[in-house]
């Protein structure tokens, strides 16, 4: 087998008694983005920092390209960071501080003008060449420094929420201008974010962290239709979690009562678990159909009085108020200019769910 | 239709005052506690001496024919520069402040940077080392050096007694201990503006510098440093513009052959009892120092501007 070209293996950091990295294994392949995605506090910044060298691991092994990290200070290492402040040097114009990581190198004047030219270019900032970072705006500032990091050709560049501190819209536009920058350099990406959107739109896999340890990595599809655990559920994207038991475990489906609706929920693609085991099963929002007729099938429905509509624009949100007085989401893509005359307040509606829709798990 | 313009207008003028109300205290104070006695030692400074109570001739006299005679005495600063006392002992002074500012700055620098690396508890402790000797007298503090410095005092007997050296090494009334005394005085004035420097560089910038491939001496040289000039030039002058008007520490410690303009400035008062060259020494003092002070709040506005 291949080994990965970033390799974590077994890796842990403690601060005292806090554990914020616990024994995390991951591989990273070459020219791939990966993103750590986790609420604040889970440990993903500082596994960031222990690939930087700024955190030395309390146990476990770093390699990038076979080369063990450990001994090598952050100085040497073939790595660059992107950091969430931008840390933008700010007495050094944009092309000085652009150039700083290749005067470390002492490489040639005219070729540091040349390679600082080129990288200015790709991220189109050349015109801004004599700015200093506080005379820029936040997503110029943003540009230098993913420039100053990627000058250096570096086998793995760490970003620290790259996008975190610019606004809505231009976030969405620089998502994909960082994906288009990361294919034609082709360097390998470790990014870091609590935000989910981006995660997975820049994501070629996503590893969900928790408490310090990776709950699952997979592509983001992947990670939103196929959640491992009700962490990663309840974490990505909204869901509809209830507890229920197996009532009937087939190879090809799976029967599940949950507590809180009044038919049984099928699902098509089934786990085994032992009858009777406590499970939570969820339902997407968007995967729900609100009707005012009762459906005909037996299983995979529930009704409800709409409680709560929330007008997005591309959708509507339905809060709809379960007989046990749950409340569950249904979103409807807003395809007509007027949905909302067909539900209203206090409307009763039913539920319903194709069987292919529900996840189910035990973890 | 107008309503709205004439509302703004009204608060614009309320908040014009408010504000001038809030600059004029500060203002009137210094105009009050500062311009007036310059005014003064200006004015004493043209008079002629002479031996009255005050000491000086009036500048402005009614002559009989009834026509305000102003008289001003250039003879004062013409006597400054004709007598090599003075150049002598200002280019002194200048020098044994340029030297302090330089050694407080070696000193301090290290001692900043260690107080802003140390743990937060550390470090509050390490502050209040620094500010520590401002509870004690400062001539108190100065006298003390007396003791510790003297030919039988503590340093001379402790070398003594370890057998470092058989006769006591004359260290009071010499330029030696002028320096000590006037670095270990001003060293908190050193310290604290590079503190509040340093303490305020964001801690990426030196990870983002490491990260870049600068080891960290090089991180020292090409991003703390340039980013505590403007603490260091506040330092500087917090050091330099007093030590140059230095007088009770030279006066304690120092020779008493070579004497710094602060001395000279008081010699001329209470022993000659001259005035007016004792106010023209002042005003020359002050004319010298307001390059560097100009200097220091360019830095300080420069600073302020830079701070996001």
């Amino acid at each position: 087998m291949m080994a990965a070209y970033v390799e974590i293996d077994q890796v842990s950091k403690r601060f005292g008694d806090f554990v914020a990295v616990d024994n995390v294994s991951l591989q990273v392949e070459r020219g791939e983005i990966f993103c750590l995605l986790g609420a604040s506090g889970c440990g993903k910044t500082t596994l960031l920092r222990l690939l930087a060298g700024f955190e030395t691991p309390s146990s476990g092994r770093l390699l990038i390209d076979g080369q063990d990290l450990a001994a090598v200070p952050p100085y040497q290492r073939p790595v660059n960071m992107m950091f969430q402040s931008y840390a933008l040097f700010p007495h050094m114009s944009v092309e000085r501080n652009v150039a700083f990581g290749l005067e470390q190198e002492r490489l040639g004047k005219a070729q540091i003008r040349r390679r600082v030219g080129e990288i200015l270019e790709i991220v189109k900032m050349a015109p801004y060449l004599k700015r200093k970072p506080h005379q820029l705006s936040g997503g110029q500032r943003q540009r230098v420094a993913l420039a100053r990091a990627l000058v250096k050709r570096p086998k793995l560049l760490l970003l620290d929420e790259p996008l975190g501190a610019l606004d809505r819209k231009l976030r969405e536009h620089t998502q994909f201008e960082l994906i288009n920058i990361q294919q034609q350099l082709g360097v390998t990406f470790v990014v870091v974010t609590h935000d989910q959107e981006e995660a997975m739109t820049l994501a070629s896999r996503i590893g969900v962290m928790n408490h310090g340890q990776i709950v699952q990595i997979g592509a983001p599809r992947q990670i939103y239709e196929f959640p491992a655990t009700r962490f990663v559920a309840d974490f990505i994207g909204s869901v509809n979690l209830f507890d229920g038991r197996m009532i009937e475990d087939e190879p090809d489906y799976v029967r599940v009562q949950c507590a809180d609706l009044p038919a049984s929920v099928l699902v098509d693609h089934g786990i085994s678990a032992a009858p009777d085991a406590p499970l939570w099963v969820a339902v997407r929002p968007e995967k729900i159909n609100l009707s005012r007729e009762a459906p005909s099938a037996a299983d995979n429905w529930a009704r409800g009085v709409i409680h709560e509509i929330a007008y997005l624009g591309d959708l509507s949100v339905f809060l709809v108020r379960l007989e046990s007085g749950r409340d569950v989401r249904a979103t409807l893509a807003n395809s007509t200019r007027k949905p909302e005359e067909q539900f209203s307040r206090e409307m009763p509606v039913y539920l319903s769910w194709d069987a292919s829709s529900p996840v189910i798990g035990s973890t | 239709m107008l309503e709205p313009l004439r509302n703004f207008w009204q608060r614009l003028r309320l908040q014009r005052f408010a504000r001038t109300a809030v600059t004029s205290v500060p203002m009137l104070w210094l105009l009050l506690f500062f311009l007036v006695p310059f005014l003064i030692v200006l004015k004493i400074s043209f008079s002629e001496a002479v031996l009255a109570m005050p000491p000086y001739a009036p500048l402005l006299a009614w002559t009989q024919e009834r026509v305000l005679s102003i008289q001003l005495h250039l003879a004062n600063y013409h006597f400054l520069f004709s007598d090599a006392l003075y150049l002598d002992s200002f280019l002194y002074s200048v020098k044994v402040a340029a030297v302090s500012t330089l050694l407080c700055l070696l000193l301090g620098y290290p001692m900043a940077l260690g107080i802003t690396r140390a743990s937060p508890a550390l470090r509050n402790l390490l502050l209040m080392l620094v500010i520590l000797p401002f509870w004690t007298s400062f001539l108190l503090r100065v006298y003390a050096w007396i003791g510790l410095l003297k030919d039988d005092g503590l340093i001379n007997n402790l070398l003594l007694s370890v057998h470092l050296i058989t006769q006591p090494i004359p260290m009071v009334a010499s330029p030696f201990a002028v320096y000590v005394g006037i670095v270990y005085s001003y060293l908190p004035f050193m310290v604290l503006p590079l503190y509040s420097n340093l303490e305020k560089h964001d801690r990426s910038l030196l990870e983002a510098a490491a990260d870049l491939g600068a080891a960290p001496w090089k991180v020292f040289v090409r991003v703390t440093w340039p980013l505590s000039v403007p603490g260091v030039v506040a330092g500087a002058l917090l050091v330099f513009i007093p030590a140059v008007g230095e007088y009770v520490i030279p006066s304690l410690l120092g020779p008493s052959n070579q004497l710094m303009i602060g001395r000279v400035l008081s010699d001329e008062f209470f022993e000659n009892r001259d005035w007016p060259v004792a106010s023209a020494v002042a005003i020359v003092i002050l004319i010298m120092l307001l390059g560097p002070i100009v200097l220091f709040q360019r830095y300080r506005s420069r600073e302020l501007e830079a701070a996001p």
